[in-house]
């Protein structure tokens, strides 16, 4: 890893290098199954969200890339070399946690020269280093500050600069935005996925928050009870989910009762095509997004419920003829012209659907 | 408004009287042995400083009561190897404990308070035959009382390491540096020691006053520490005995105050 340092774009690290957990499984005291058959291969360069709700193994998957954890079974391979049993500090990982993790009794700088004293790395080469990845992470003037002289964002930016500064194979990012507040959270989210592209390093980002997934990632994967239940680009995870659970955890969605056919889920007098992996001809519920909601004129169907400004745009709630609760996005100037009690006709647009057995 | 601060300036001055009395109390004994120190020899009465003389001057001291000298030393040395043992046993066990077992944290808290629990004589009852074992493998050296020592003074160490380690997040700090390449003892060594350091800072200083005070065990095993030879000394020249007392006693004060400075600098520091 150090060969192809000086070569690379800025200087930062060398290009990034393939990541291949294989059939991970690990119980923990108690017989929870936190992974269970985990598989997730990353390509050089990429960077992977792993969404999820709590517990469902996200971060015991990282822990296991980060060596932190031992697997029961299955392996870990990176840029070909097989990490499984190696211990963490052999692994040339770069890791950013989710509390905050600086070293207290040393400054911005020391903190992040750390990783390169242990390697050995001459006191002048450490100190251009240094500068160099703290002025990445925009914090050069803060230097010589301790973690208590620093607020709770710049202190994630030292130990991202602190995590790239040795040049690791990949990046492990666990959950490093939550403790921040909303706006830091999102600055700080755009910056890291800058940074990556800048240096190009293979990531792994585990978090419980899906706007942030789908923000920063080349692809998302959704985890469920120790295992990925879909891992796709953001856009295809939103449009395209292959279960439920996907589908209610991503984003907004509306369970629409309806009737599949040959030519796909009848609701609302229209057809909805479906997507792979929906269920078969019969009565079904359809996860429908708000976007895939028209509300027009002609014979009404539902009664509005509530309306509501959303900054960007609109959201009516209503309530169908059928009694389901359907939620519609809607342009700011159309909130207006619905109110609560309102009698109106929803039609789907016809946006590719999953359906499930109801 | 008027009688409020009639009132504070009372609550304020029995305070004061209260403070002055409480120092007199503890005040009292120390003044009258120093004067007992400083009471010249001799009929015709009056003050001199020759037994703070001979005690500053080791040369002297060795020559004119060397069973005191060696009990000094002995009981330096003694401090010095019971925090050193006690150091190197309590904080890599109890920050492992923190990492690796936490379930086990409850037993060894109460296995290092157990000693509170155990009088000077049942300890020494228990530990005869371990000693036996001791100067038969080891020697009979005053300086092996360590073994024993570093048993009293585990709650004291262990209740002011456990108070540090709770300030900070082990865990997350060794994984930090595991993960950009720290071996175990990089980690304990460069990560956990100096965050740490206030709290050993404190742990060394109770074990170092409780060790140069302890009379009991080491009267028991008959070994000569500092109060032993104190002790048998008060028999036959009472002076120095009652100086070295005070020295002693004067020690410990400015260790402890150290130890207050030490953590109240750390303080203002964060």
């Amino acid at each position: 890893m150090t060969t192809t340092a000086a070569s690379s774009p800025g200087g930062v690290t060398g290009p990034g290098v393939a990541v291949e957990l294989t059939e991970l499984t690990r119980v923990y005291a108690g017989g929870v199954r936190a992974l269970d058959g985990l598989t997730l291969h990353m390509a050089p360069g990429e960077f992977i969200a792993l969404l999820g709700p709590s517990g469902c193994g996200k971060t015991t998957a990282l822990r296991c890339l980060a060596g932190l954890e031992d697997p029961d079974s299955g392996s870990v391979v990176v840029g070909g070399r097989d990490l499984t049993h190696v211990p963490t500090n052999k692994r040339d990982m770069g890791m950013v946690f989710q509390a905050y993790s600086l070293f207290p009794h040393m400054t911005a700088r020391q903190n992040v020269e750390f990783g390169l004293e242990l390697r050995k790395q001459d006191k002048a080469t450490r100190a251009k280093r240094a500068a160099d990845m703290l002025d990445l992470v925009g914090l050069s003037k803060q230097a010589d500050r301790f973690a208590h002289q620093m607020s709770g964002g710049q202190q994630q930016r030292v130990a991202l600069a602190r995590a790239l500064a040795i040049e690791p194979q990949v990046l492990l990012l666990d959950e490093p935005l939550s403790a921040l507040d909303a706006k830091v959270r999102t600055q700080l989210r755009d910056e890291i996925r800058r940074i990556q592209l800048e240096v190009g390093t293979t990531t792994l980002f585990v978090t419980h928050d899906q706007e942030e997934a789908l923000a920063v990632a080349d692809r998302v994967g959704v985890m469920n009870a120790g295992r990925l239940e879909q891992l796709a680009a953001p856009a295809e995870l939103y449009s395209a989910p292959v279960s439920e659970f996907v589908a209610d955890f991503v984003g907004v969605t509306n369970r629409v009762r309806a009737e599949v056919g040959d030519d796909g889920a009848h609701v609302w007098g229209g057809v909805v095509p479906l997507l792979p992996g929906s269920a078969g001809r019969g009565a079904a519920v359809l996860l429908v997004r708000p976007e895939a909601v028209v509300i027009e004129g002609g014979e009404a169907n539902a009664t509005v419920v509530s309306s509501s400004f959303l900054g960007g745009h609109g959201k009516v709630v209503t309530t169908t003829d059928d009694g389901d609760r359907v939620v519609v996005q809607v342009s700011n100037a159309e909130v207006t012209a619905h109110a609560p009690g309102d009698r109106v006709r929803l039609r789907p647009r016809g946006d590719r659907a999953l359906a499930v057995a109801p | 408004m008027a009688q409020r601060a009639a009132l504070r300036r009372k609550q304020t001055t029995f305070r004061w009287v209260v403070v002055g009395l409480v120092m007199a109390f503890f005040a009292l004994p120390m003044v009258a042995a120093f004067e007992f120190t400083i009471r010249a020899r001799g009929a015709e009465g009056g003050y001199d400083a020759k037994t703070w003389q001979t005690l500053l001057d080791f040369g002297t001291l060795a020559e004119s009561y060397p069973d005191l000298a060696k009990g000094i030393v002995a009981s330096l040395l003694l401090a010095v190897v019971t925090v050193v043992i006690m150091l190197v046993l309590l904080v890599p066990t109890m920050t492992w404990v923190r990492l690796r077992l936490p379930g086990m944290s409850r037993l060894v808290e109460f296995i290092c308070l157990l000693p509170l629990t155990v009088p000077a004589i049942v300890l020494v009852v228990g530990l005869t035959p371990v000693y036996a074992w001791v100067i038969y493998l080891l020697s009979g050296a005053t300086v092996w009382l360590s073994f024993a020592y570093v048993i009293l003074v585990l709650p004291y160490a262990y209740r002011a390491l456990d108070a540090g380690l709770r300030a900070i997040d082990v865990k997350t700090l060794s994984e930090a540096a595991r993960s950009l390449g720290a071996s175990w003892f990089t980690v304990m060594w460069r990560v956990v020691l100096p965050n740490l350091r206030t709290a050993v800072l404190s742990a060394s200083f109770l074990s170092v006053a409780l060790v140069l005070g302890e009379f009991t065990i080491a009267n028991l095993f008959a070994y000569k520490n500092l109060q032993v030879a104190m002790y048998l000394l008060g028999k036959s020249d009472s002076k120095i005995s009652v100086a070295v007392g005070l020295a002693a006693l004067a020690f410990a004060f400015i260790i402890l105050f150290a130890m207050s400075f030490v953590g109240s600098r750390r303080e203002r520091k964060s």
